[in-house]
Order: structure tokens, then sequence, then C-alpha cells
């Protein structure tokens, strides 16, 4: 119970720093059409930018800093480079986002070096929000949740509520009559753009303490996000929330367990011996297996249902 | 004027194609004389293995229009695969080692219809995420299996063992420009089946289905069975590649498989040219270049790269082999002439924006990651001090007088440029024009 408890309070919280993640790219996805294939490296530059502000002033100062730098970097991003290339097409566009995602990996490591950096999480947040049973809950983690769902909930009313909101959902569907009722659609891109960058600058301020400041952090993340967007059905936001959680749920409880299937084949009277055929395949720990299990979800999914969880487009 | 209106024959073998594939057959036989150190003789060898490995890419990227993130899992599959099967002639199996090449194109087709199956499901940029995804699971697979992987360490073997037709006559793979020439044979005959695999009707229905899916589907072809067998062909002869690696190798370690790899055959393929069948050629020399001979001169060679990539994505999309053809048009209608000043002072004011840049990129690096051997680098045989201000305001002074003089020379290339395109636009019209 303690376990399962606390495994799935860290699930959770992980899942929904994906979403985070997911939820830019999936905007910026459904919205231009891009995958934005530096969109890891934005999370990435939005934890070493809170990082150098949170050297320079504090965590909180950072907090509202950073998204903003990165929101920044990537709203020049798309005027000055992606916009460019939207007349070459689509491959066009992943491919200067792919050169985008070596340049700031590059860049980091120039300017922050190839080690981890120091990144702590603020005096205040240091500690455990509760106990249960023996284990307790780091009150760092709870923040995430917070700052995770009020920024769900504050996308929502954004998109649903909002003038603005109304906007960029005519401008995802019908680009060339919003922009004959007026509307500066490119603009509105950029800020789609700029907005998606800001969201993964965020959860790399939140997520890069909570974790690791590395210059590896944005490929340890890069690919999971795909299998989030892939899986939750490319373009539906509440698709990449269910797909999140259930990625973050169980990859964190995987890594708790050490089931095989020697075990379960022995619970069954079946005896597994290292001559057994396959036997390296039996043996595998869970545990072991945790950091394929989304790959092995994404194929699963694309046997199963290819339109992913709430897709529409079977394409 | 009548003389225009000849009818057209099919004609496979016509005079321009002979010249050039004897002239590329002679390349490859007569390239070891200009590579007379070891040194140059084994970067041959990696250019012509990746230049297998970059041409099958540029069939999935340019033929048929698929964006794979995951290329490297069928060629280091292949070369997994190679190496276990020499070991097996070692402990002997009868089977040339020769046919080893072979045997990694059939792991990698065997390989490609297993996960292309998968990744196919989809067109267009889930295509890309799922290879992306397929080439993570590999690589992390890999690792958990290190009774096939030889985990970290990896695996290794012996080229020189095994039986076959030519082991008497000396064919051993002991010196390695035996191993080159093996590498030129069947780099050569790739060349020609993946050329000839452009003309058949699968590989024009594949550029239908990159040009358009919708009416490709609607003519009456399953999009997602062409893209299979597009995966497939394609993943054989990166197979070819792949086992071509662990003859001159010798060896296999998981990093073949990783996504960084996947990754450089894309940027190499896309800088070639994924347009033109020989692209990827230049891509492939590109490739080995920038991997063997830059990284010796800069610790930061990925950035260069990544920047070059991304200027090419955003200015010139055909990669370098369309840059090519379209100076060669400017030949041909006799408009390069005018094109020799605007070059030039691109040349120059480039070369002076690139130091100011390598400057300031190198004195950080230095500072940053390699803070341990000194403050003070060289770039292009200046000297610079990365601990000194005066190095830092001549680097990031000669940058922006650089780069401000190289965009405004670029401004008036660019006119020139123009101007030389209207006029060819003009002559094919009258061309056209007087044919009719």
């Amino acid at each position: 119970m303690e376990f399962f408890t606390i495994s799935l309070l860290n699930g959770v919280s992980y899942g929904l720093l994906l979403f985070m993640l997911s939820a830019g790219l999936t905007l910026i996805f459904s919205m231009m059409g891009v995958l934005n294939f530096a969109h890891a490296s934005f999370y990435m530059l939005g934890a070493y930018l809170a990082f150098q502000v949170s050297e320079w002033t504090n965590f909180w100062v950072a907090f509202v800093i950073a998204p903003m730098l990165v929101a920044f970097l990537g709203g020049l991003f798309e005027r000055v480079v992606l916009r460019k290339t939207h007349k070459f097409g689509h491959v066009a566009e992943l491919l200067v986002t792919f050169g985008l995602s070596f340049v700031i990996l590059e860049l980091v490591q120039l300017i922050w070096g190839r080690t981890p950096v120091d990144y702590k999480v603020p005096a205040a947040l240091d500690g455990s929000l509760f106990k249960l049973y023996s284990s307790s809950f780091p009150a760092y983690r709870g923040f995430m949740m917070l700052v995770a769902i009020g920024m769900l909930g504050s996308l929502y009313l954004l998109l649903k509520k909002t003038r603005i909101g109304l906007v960029i959902q005519a401008a995802l569907t019908h680009p060339e009559t919003t922009e004959a009722l007026g509307h500066n659609v490119p603009r509105v891109f950029a800020m789609v753009f700029a907005g998606g960058c800001a969201l993964a600058g965020l959860a790399g301020v939140i997520g890069g303490n909570a974790f690791i400041t590395d210059p590896g952090m944005a490929q340890a993340v890069g690919a999971i996000i795909f299998v989030v967007v892939v899986v939750g059905g490319m373009g539906s936001l509440a698709g990449a929330l269910i797909a999140s959680l259930l990625i973050g749920v169980m990859q964190t409880f995987a890594v708790g367990l050490d089931w095989s299937f020697i075990g379960a084949l022995q619970s069954f009277g079946v005896a597994v011996t290292p001559d057994t055929f396959g036997y390296p395949v039996w043996k595998l720990k869970l545990s072991q297996v945790a950091p394929i299990l989304p790959y092995l979800l994404l194929v699963l999914m694309l046997v199963v249902r290819p339109k992913g969880i709430l897709g529409t487009r079977d394409e | 004027m009548s003389s225009a209106l000849k009818a057209l024959h099919f004609k496979p073998l016509n005079g321009v194609r002979i010249v050039v594939w004897s002239a590329f057959a002679l390349i490859l036989l007569l390239l070891p004389l200009g590579a007379q150190s070891s040194f140059a003789l084994t970067l041959v060898c990696l250019t012509g293995i990746a230049a297998i490995a970059c041409m099958s890419y540029n069939m999935l990227l340019g033929q048929a229009g698929m964006l794979s993130f995951g290329h490297a899992v069928y060629t280091g599959l292949g070369t997994f695969v190679a190496v276990h099967a020499m070991n097996k002639i070692l402990g002997g199996w009868w089977l040339p080692m020769w046919a080893i090449p072979l045997v990694g194109g059939v792991a990698g087709l065997a390989f490609g219809a297993l996960l292309g199956f998968i990744t196919t499901r989809k067109s267009g940029t889930p295509f890309s995420m799922i290879t992306l995804g397929v080439g993570e699971l590999v690589f992390a697979a890999a690792l958990m299996f290190p009774e096939f992987f030889g985990g970290e360490a990896g695996i290794n073997s012996n080229r020189t063992g095994g039986a076959g037709w030519f082991t008497d006559w000396g064919l051993t793979f002991g010196p390695q420009i035996q191993v080159y020439y093996l590498i030129a044979i069947y780099l050569f005959i790739c060349t020609a089946l993946m050329y000839a695999f452009t003309q058949t009707p699968l590989g024009r229905i594949a550029n239908a289905v990159r040009d358009n899916a919708e009416r490709a589907e609607f003519v009456g072809y399953d999009t997602r069975w062409v893209r299979y067998l597009i995966v497939m062909v394609s993943s054989f002869f990166a197979g070819i590649a792949g086992g071509l690696t662990a003859i001159n190798v010798e060896a296999a370690t998981a990093d073949l498989l990783h996504g960084v790899r996947s990754g450089g055959y894309l940027l190499f393929t896309f800088l070639g040219g994924v347009g033109f069948f020989f692209g990827p050629i230049i891509g492939s020399i590109l490739l080995v270049f920038a991997l063997v001979v830059l990284s010796e001169f800069t610790k930061a060679w990925q950035l260069y790269v990544g920047i070059v990539f991304l200027i090419m994505v955003v200015f010139a999309p055909g990669g370098f082999s369309a840059l090519i053809m379209l100076n060669l048009r400017r030949v041909k209608y006799g408009e390069w002439r005018k094109m020799r000043w605007p070059y030039a002072g691109m040349f120059f004011f480039g070369l002076i924006a690139l130091w100011g840049f390598a400057a300031v990129v190198e004195m950080a690096y230095q500072t940053q990651v390699a803070a341990g051997s000194g403050s003070v680098v060289t770039v292009a045989r200046i000297p610079l001090d990365a601990a000194s201000s005066t190095s830092w305001v001549i680097a990031v002074a000669v940058l922006v007088a650089g780069g401000i003089a190289f965009e405004l020379w670029r401004r008036k290339f660019h006119q020139v440029w123009n101007e030389g395109e209207a006029r060819i636009a003009e002559a094919i019209k009258k061309a056209e024009a007087a044919i009719v």
C-alpha cells in the first residue's frame, strides 16, 4: 500500500511534467503542422536559464523570468528562421528544428559546460510534504503537481474562454478564413510557438532541479514526449494528458518492481532454467525493462489502434 | 527547327550514362593511388561505406519522402549480425568472408520487414516520430541483451579467417587495400542497383506517394504497402553498409545503433542533397570529413555542423548537389562569368566572419570545457588568449564587421543571382517557343 501510494504520486507528478512538455508540442503541431523537434531543447534551455537566474537572484524570480526568456527565444526562432522554411513544406520545417536541437545542445555545453550544473530545489520547498507510513513525499513534488495543474487550468481557460483563445482555435482549423476576417495569422502562429516554448521552459524550470540539469536532459525526455503525442493521438490535448499520466505512472511503477517472466511462470508451475529457450528474455526484470516501456507502448498502440487514444485522423 | 522534333526512344544505355558510370568505376579503381598513407585509405574506406548508407537513406527521404530518425538501426543491426556471422565462419561455417556484407544486407532486410511493418503504419510527421521511438527502443534493448550485443564493450571478430573461392590467391582481407577493393566493388554494385531501382515502377510510384499520397491512393495504389516495400529495400542496402562496417572494423558496439548516428545520416544526406541521386555521395564525403577530420581540429565541430545545416535548410534546401547543378546551369547558359565577383566577395567576407565566429566559439570552449589545458587557443594560426579581454574584443569585432560586410554583399549577390535566373528562364522560354 505504501509502495503503491508513493509510486502513484510520483508517477502522476512525472506524468504531469511530461504533459507540460507534450502540451506545447501538441499545440504547435496541431496549429502549424510543425513537429518541433527542438521542443525538448527548449525544456533544457528553461532549466539552464532558471539555474542562471536563480544564481543571480533567487528561485522565484527565475520561476517567472526563465519561461519568458524561453518564450522570447522561441518566438525569435519562429520569426527569423522557421517562417522562412514554411514555403519548403513540413519536411524542411522538421529539419530546421532538428538542426536547432543540435545547435542548442552545443551552445548549452559551450556556455555551461558538459557536467551537470548545481540547480537546487529552493530551501522553502526542500523537505517532505507529508509522511505516509515510513516514506515521505517531497514537498517539491507537490509543488510540481500544483504548477502543472495550474498551468493546465489556465491553458484550458485561455483556449476556451478568452478572445485570444477563440482566434487561436479559429486559426487552427480555418487559417484562410481567420486571415480574411482581419486577424494576423502568422503572428498568431508566432505567439503559439512562443507559448508552446514557454510551457516547455516552465517544465524545465520545475523539472531541472527535481531531476538533473545536464546537457543530456533534452535527449532523455525528447523521444518520450514524441511517444506521448503519438500514443495520445496527434493533435489531441486530452489524449496527450491521458498518455502522459499513463506513461508517467507506468514507468514509476516499473522501476520499483523486480518482477520477471521467470517468477510469473514459476507461479504457474513452469520451471525456467538457463537452458530454457529464450532465457535472456525470461530473466529480464521489470525494473530493467522500465526505460523501454514507453516505446513498447508505442509499438503496441500502433498495432492495435494507429490513431492513438483520442486521435481523430488515421493517416 | 524540325530537328528538335525527333521522336524519343527509351535507351537505358545512352552515351552520358556510359561515360558517367565508367568514370565512377575508374575513380574507385584508381583512388588508392592517391591515398598513399594508411590514414587516407581508412578515410576512403569509411566514405565508401557511408556512401552506401546515405544512398539507402535517400531512398527513404529523397525518393519516398519519408524522414526517418532511425536509420542507424538497420546499419547497426546489420553490423551485429555480420560480426556474429564472421565468428561463425571462424568457428568452421563454410561461407566466404566477402559474402559477409550480404549477410548484413539480409539481416537489414529482415529487421526492415519487422520494424518497418510498425513504422510505416503512419506517414509524414508521425512516421518520423515513430522511427525515433523505435530507434530508442532498439538502442535500449541492445543494452538489455548482452548475450547478443555484448553489453557496453560490444563484440569482436576477425576478418582474416574462413574459406572461400579466392582465399588461395591471397585474398585474406589482411591488408586494408583488399578491404578497400571489397568496399569499392560493393559500392559500385549497390550504387548501380539503387540507381536502377529509381527507374523501376516501384521506384516511380514511391515518387508519386512522396508528392501526393492521396492521389496515388486514388489511382489504386496502397500507399502503406509502397512505403513498407521502400523501407525494406532501403534497409537491405543499409544492412550491406553495416556488413561492410563489420569487415572494416571487425567489431560492433551498441553506439552503432544510437540515435546520434541516425541523426548523422539524416543530416549529411540532406547536406549532400536529396533531390539528386548523387547527392548522398557528396553527403558521405562531408560526413567522414566532419566526423574524422573536423573533429580533430575542434572539439566544437558539432556546433559548426549544426549551424551549416540550419543555414542550408533555410537558404539552400536542395543541398550541395542542387548548388552544383544550379551553377552548372549558369555555365551552360553563359551566365557564370557574371557571378565570379559576387562569389569571390561572399567567400572573402564569409571567411572573415567565420574566423571571428570560430575565435569566439573556440575561446568560449577553452574557458568552459577544456579549462584545464590553459587559456591559449590558435584559430587559423593566429594565437588568442581566452583569458585576455583584448582577444575577445578582437574576435567579436572581426565577427561583427565580417558579418555586416557579408550580409551587405549577400544582398548584392542575391540581386545578381536573381537577374541571372530571370535571363535563364527567358532563354528557356525562347528555346521552347522555337521548337513549337
